[in-house]
């Protein structure tokens, strides 16, 4: 069917053209500059193109060890996704049969993704700040608390405020697929003599395997960007994009461009392994 | 039919209900308790005190001129308020095209996916990517003055409220996208042939159709703005070159400082006004619809 376009078509294609602009444009310019020559500054013009900048960025910026920073941000997204696979499909899963709780639940982790995350951040460093004070009173004097700063760190309070905001994305995803998913399949199964661990691992599982990768790659970019829940919530190290923030105002060179271009594509890497791995999985 | 029980549902949930009970409820009881009570340089003491409120307020019986607080209430809610206008306009428009114009379904959903994209990307990024635009020295700058436009350059273009404001729109008109989007997709296409069909033009259709059914969408898009913007202090931090005030970056400071009570209390404050913003936005809308 070929009928003609409206005018107002054109007008809103246009728009919405420059708003891809306004958001991909910025993007390029740093990418673009990231190659900056040894010579280049901040902007325009390039100074010859090279890898002088990435090469920087890896001897470490001033005291900043970016490399560490790289791998401690890549580990805790790596944790950050597998927790945030199991526990969503677990709470999918209960949330398909009516169980008491599961309303407050669901508000729960609604108000956990509007709640602001400044908010959340104080909260979690003040329980552990509390939690500090407890130990070192309870154990006051023993030979275990030698060495003992504080409970806070990486694959503790931060672990569980990047938990705080990834669950409520991974839920949202789940209870999307599970509205839209046919019972019929499980009755099947279970009328042919299935166990219910058999029926999810055979028949519920592969039809679900996609969107569980697509929870995965929520759990794991939000985690890598994530800045305000773990600002307070985060102990003597930084995680890369805390780094990241620092450096915006005493960084002066294009290697925060560099910093921010390798940044970049590992977000997209893990955005094009979802995609792959969800058309090898829909097979 | 009941499916066969395996494992209870209960036990299914617990490890997410036990995490938001552990980093989401007991860290939020824990600021209301802690913003009562007081500390010294070193350690938080349990009491029961007013001061921290107190002290949040200092200053503003004075009708002659805004205490800190409201001073910083009132920009955060400008920014807030500017934000949500310009998101909603863009966001509204964009996803009015998608869903109505674009005419195959995949189509739609690459373009939806390249609107998507940036989220997942990191937003210190997003926002640094201004400097060589904006700066002083930036490509804006360059280009009007290469062309006679201006002689010296225009200074408000960085670290300013204007590009606190771009930043915002840059990052979050996504957050308006989708909900309304996802709204507009559930409209009956059958309404809009039939408000054409009953003469009215486009315009109208949008006006008295689309808007209306896309509600939900806006409502929606409006309270996940409105609470990023209210409760900001990395974005207002970079693009303002840490020079503008606002609620969070309060708080930030005085946690840096260990000043846990205080900003506890002015959590406790953020939270109350942002609740009665989310709550009067949903009001306002249901009595729009009451006339």
């Amino acid at each position: 069917m070929k009928t003609t376009r409206p005018k107002s078509f054109y007008a809103l294609a246009a728009v919405f053209a420059l708003f891809v602009l306004f958001l991909y444009g910025p993007m390029l310019t740093i990418f673009v500059l990231s190659f900056q020559g040894p010579e280049g500054g901040l902007t325009f013009p390039m100074r010859g193109v090279s890898l002088h900048w990435f090469a920087k960025l890896w001897e470490g910026m001033g005291v900043v060890d970016i490399a560490a920073a790289f791998r401690r941000s890549l580990a805790l997204g790596a944790v950050v996704m597998v927790l945030t696979v199991v526990m969503s499909l677990g709470a999918g899963l209960a949330m398909r049969k009516k169980f008491s709780g599961s309303t407050l639940l669901f508000y729960t982790s609604v108000a956990s993704l509007i709640m602001p995350s400044i908010v959340v951040s104080l909260g979690i460093g003040l329980q552990f700040r509390l939690i500090d004070t407890a130990v070192k009173t309870l154990f006051d004097g023993s030979p275990w608390l030698e060495g003992y700063s504080t409970a806070m760190g990486m694959f503790t309070s931060a672990l569980g405020a990047h938990l705080t905001w990834t669950l409520p994305f991974g839920l949202l995803i789940m209870l999307a697929v599970f509205n839209r998913f046919n019972p019929a399949f499980e009755e099947a199964a279970a009328d042919l003599g299935a166990s219910p661990w058999q029926s999810f691992r055979h028949v519920v599982l592969p039809l679900i395997a996609p969107s569980l990768v697509g929870v995965g790659m929520f759990g794991f970019t939000l985690s890598w960007d994530e800045i305000a829940r773990t600002s307070q919530a985060i102990g003597d190290v930084n995680t890369l994009p805390l780094e990241l923030q620092g450096l915006t105002s005493t960084v002066t060179t294009p290697a925060i461009y560099a910093l921010g271009t390798v940044t970049t594509v590992v977000s997209f890497l893990v955005m094009g392994g979802t995609l792959a791995l969800m058309k090898l999985l829909r097979k | 039919m009941k499916p066969r029980n395996g494992i209870s549902a209960q036990l299914q949930a617990l490890p997410f209900a036990a995490l938001f009970l552990l980093f989401l409820v007991l860290p939020l009881v824990l600021v209301a308790v802690v913003s009562f009570w007081t500390a010294t340089d070193y350690e938080l003491i349990p009491g029961f005190t007013g001061q921290n409120y107190l002290d949040v307020f200092n200053g503003c019986g004075n009708t002659a001129e805004l205490c800190v607080t409201l001073k910083t209430y009132l920009s955060t809610l400008k920014f807030c308020f500017l934000v949500w206008f310009i998101t909603l306009v863009i966001g509204f428009t964009v996803a009015y095209f998608l869903a109505f114009h674009v005419r195959t379904e995949g189509m739609q959903t690459l373009l939806f996916v390249v609107c998507t994209v940036p989220f997942w990307t990191s937003n210190v990024i997003r926002m640094i990517s201004w400097v060589p635009l904006l700066g002083r020295n930036g490509a804006i700058n360059q280009g009007l003055q290469n062309v006679g436009l201006i002689s010296s350059p225009i200074e408000w273009l960085l670290f300013s409220n204007f590009s606190v404001v771009l930043a915002f729109v840059h990052l979050y008109t996504m957050f308006m996208i989708v909900p309304i989007f996802n709204s507009m997709m559930r409209i009956d296409r059958s309404l809009i042939e039939a408000a054409r069909d009953a003469g009215a033009s486009g315009w109208q259709t949008v006006r008295h159709v689309v808007m209306p059914l896309s509600r939900t969408g806006v409502i929606i898009g409006s309270i996940f703005v409105i609470t990023i913007v209210m409760g900001d202090f990395v974005t207002i931090g970079v693009m303002g070159g840490q020079q503008i005030a606002s609620v969070g970056k309060i708080i930030q400071v005085q946690t840096s400082y260990l000043q846990f009570p205080a900003a506890a209390a002015n959590a406790v404050i953020l939270l109350i006004t942002t609740l009665m913003m989310i709550w009067g936005l949903t009001r306002l809308v249901d009595i729009r619809k009451e006339l």
